[in-house]
């Protein structure tokens, strides 16, 4: 038996720099699969809401606001960022980005709206 | 004052300084000596079988995943063998090694993790200091090959959502080197620091007898003397493919639960070599339903902490008719209240620690009996009226809340 046998590592560490960087000033480099904010493009949706289907929170919601235009309004607040909903879009309209500082301290600028760009011409038909 | 020869009782929670998680220990003391402990839980019920019955599978898989911070990867995994039993799915052998690759990382986590607490809970804040550095490698890892710390995310009915590349592969080994080295330094650790050493020894002790009359899993089984492992008893994902030891000990104190842990560490880091040098080429998934054929399937797998069971009936829709989870520590805990009878109070928060517990996981259902009626069940209204009495007999007052409730409701 050796009391106080992690002293030397403590002593040898105490010469190290600290590994923890000064954020937000310095930032570390996320994973590369990392799931964050989502990213919906438009032109690729054809309004089939499996997205929507099999979101487990009920984040997403799939808007038809002209023809053949689709707009998805995704609540950050609600979103747990697991990207099943760009797993299960066969059109690849949904991505995931590494953009994670979504912090708010309005609630309702949570809810964020990926519109389609609405031609003057058509109206918005639901919401 | 009071008299230290007399018996005497605290309540220690369900919501107290030293308690990470909420749940009630009733302790009887004679002085310094515990009489005897009741548990209770039931703090921390979260409803989440109810709510796997009203989503989709797909949809449940992530609320399963969440049924454990630590130990997510294994109620996920635990749960979708379950489903793709009764799918009758074929699930490809490239994804079942990816699956027992993050199952043993995650067993790394939280083995140091653990260690960590241990640590602290003996006042080692150093170890714990040190452990959670080191254990930063492996959550980087972790996040590397899932994309993210915790809840991974990586498994999909029919089999996993990333594979890995093989720069991922060479990042993985090397960080296993440089585990492992830190490892074998806390092993000897554990063999040689006077603290450590006589702080655990004799604690807690549950004998090869006691563990399996209390049907104790995992490490703790284990480090007393019961060769009891579901990798290897009951082989799941890619483990009969795989050669690693089941580590034991005779110790049967916190000491040997130590141990095993540490020890448990080094066969972590085997598997992963293998699974990363032996990983088959192919497919990650195959098509899933979204609807399951109607039937039901039990699922078994070793957990961080012991044998997590999920129980998944089907109906032949696209929602679970019943799904059941039993997390190891309900497992233990009945073991926690026999390892601390006799002992003294200071053992307490390391025994507790020492099963690895997770209140929170454990927590499945209450049940709830009218005493007027003898009856098991009870209604809605009943429950309500029984709070309102419950609640009222200590000083509270629900009527106005209530009124004003039912008033917001109305409208
Ligand atoms: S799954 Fe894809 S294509 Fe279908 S509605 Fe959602 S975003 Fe659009
Ligand atoms: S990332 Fe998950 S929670 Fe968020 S919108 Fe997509 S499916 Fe829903």
């Amino acid at each position: 038996m050796r009391p106080g046998k992690m002293l030397r590592e403590v002593l040898r560490t105490g010469l190290k720099k600290p590994v923890t960087v000064l954020y937000p000033k310095e930032k570390l480099d996320l994973p590369e699969h990392f799931r964050g904010k989502l990213k919906f493009n438009p032109e690729k949706c054809i309004g089939c809401k499996l997205c929507m289907k099999d979101c487990p929170t009920n984040a997403i919601v799939i808007n038809q606001v002209g023809e053949k235009q689709f707009e998805a309004a995704i609540d950050l607040g609600k979103c747990i960022y697991c990207a099943q909903c760009v797993d299960s879009c066969l059109k690849k309209a949904l991505e995931y980005t590494k953009e994670v500082e979504l912090a708010q301290l309005d609630a309702q600028k949570l809810k964020v709206v990926f519109g389609a760009e609405i031609k003057s011409d058509t109206k918005k038909t639901s919401l | 004052m009071h008299n230290p020869s007399e018996e005497f009782k605290i309540p220690i929670g369900p919501q107290h300084p030293a308690l990470k998680e909420p749940e009630s220990f009733s302790v009887a003391l004679r002085g310094e000596k515990i009489l005897g402990v009741d548990i209770r839980l039931g703090y921390n019920h979260r409803g989440i079988e109810k709510a796997c019955e009203e989503r989709t599978y797909i949809q449940d898989m992530y609320l399963i995943e969440r049924v454990c911070g630590i130990c997510s990867h294994s109620h996920s995994t635990c749960f979708i063998q379950a489903v793709e039993e009764i799918a009758g799915l074929a699930v490809p052998r490239r994804a079942l090694y990816i699956r027992t690759l993050v199952a043993e990382l995650e067993r790394i986590h939280s083995h140091l993790l653990w260690l960590g607490v241990a640590g602290h809970e003996i006042g080692f804040d150093t170890l714990l200091m040190y452990t959670w550095r080191d254990r930063e490698i492996v959550m980087d890892i972790l996040a590397e090959l899932t994309g993210n710390r915790v809840n991974y995310g990586i498994n999909t009915i029919g089999g996993v959502r990333r594979d890995i590349s093989s720069i991922q592969i060479q990042e993985t080994l090397k960080a296993m080197d440089l585990l492992e080295e830190r490892t074998k330094y806390y092993i000897e650790l554990g063999l040689e620091e006077t603290t450590i050493i006589k702080r655990l020894s004799g604690v807690g002790v549950l004998s090869y007898e006691d563990s399996l009359h209390f049907d104790a899993v995992g490490p703790t089984a284990r480090a007393s003397g019961v060769k009891r492992d579901v990798r290897k008893d009951d082989p799941y994902a890619s483990y009969g493919e795989i050669s690693f030891d089941v580590i034991t000990d005779t110790g049967a104190d916190v000491y040997a639960r130590t141990i095993v842990r540490l020890k448990e560490l080094m066969e972590s880091y085997k598997i992963v070599r293998q699974c990363l040098k032996n990983l088959p080429d192919g497919p990650i998934t195959v098509r899933a339903p979204r609807k399951i054929p109607a039937g039901e399937a039990l699922s078994r797998y070793e957990a961080p902490r012991g044998e997590d069971v999920h129980y998944v009936k089907s109906n032949g829709t696209d929602k679970p008719e019943r799904v059941k989870v039993r997390a190891p520590t309900l497992a233990n805990v009945q073991a926690v209240k026999h390892m601390l009878k006799d002992r003294f109070l200071a053992d307490m928060p390391i025994v507790i620690a020492a099963i690895d517990p997770c209140f929170s996981c454990t927590d499945r259902l209450v049940s709830l009996k009218d005493d007027d009626k003898k009856a098991d069940v009870m209604t809605w209204q009943a429950l309500h009226d029984y709070s309102i009495k419950w609640h009222s007999q200590r000083g509270v007052d629900f009527g106005k809340l209530n009124k004003k409730l039912q008033e917001r409701l109305s409208k």
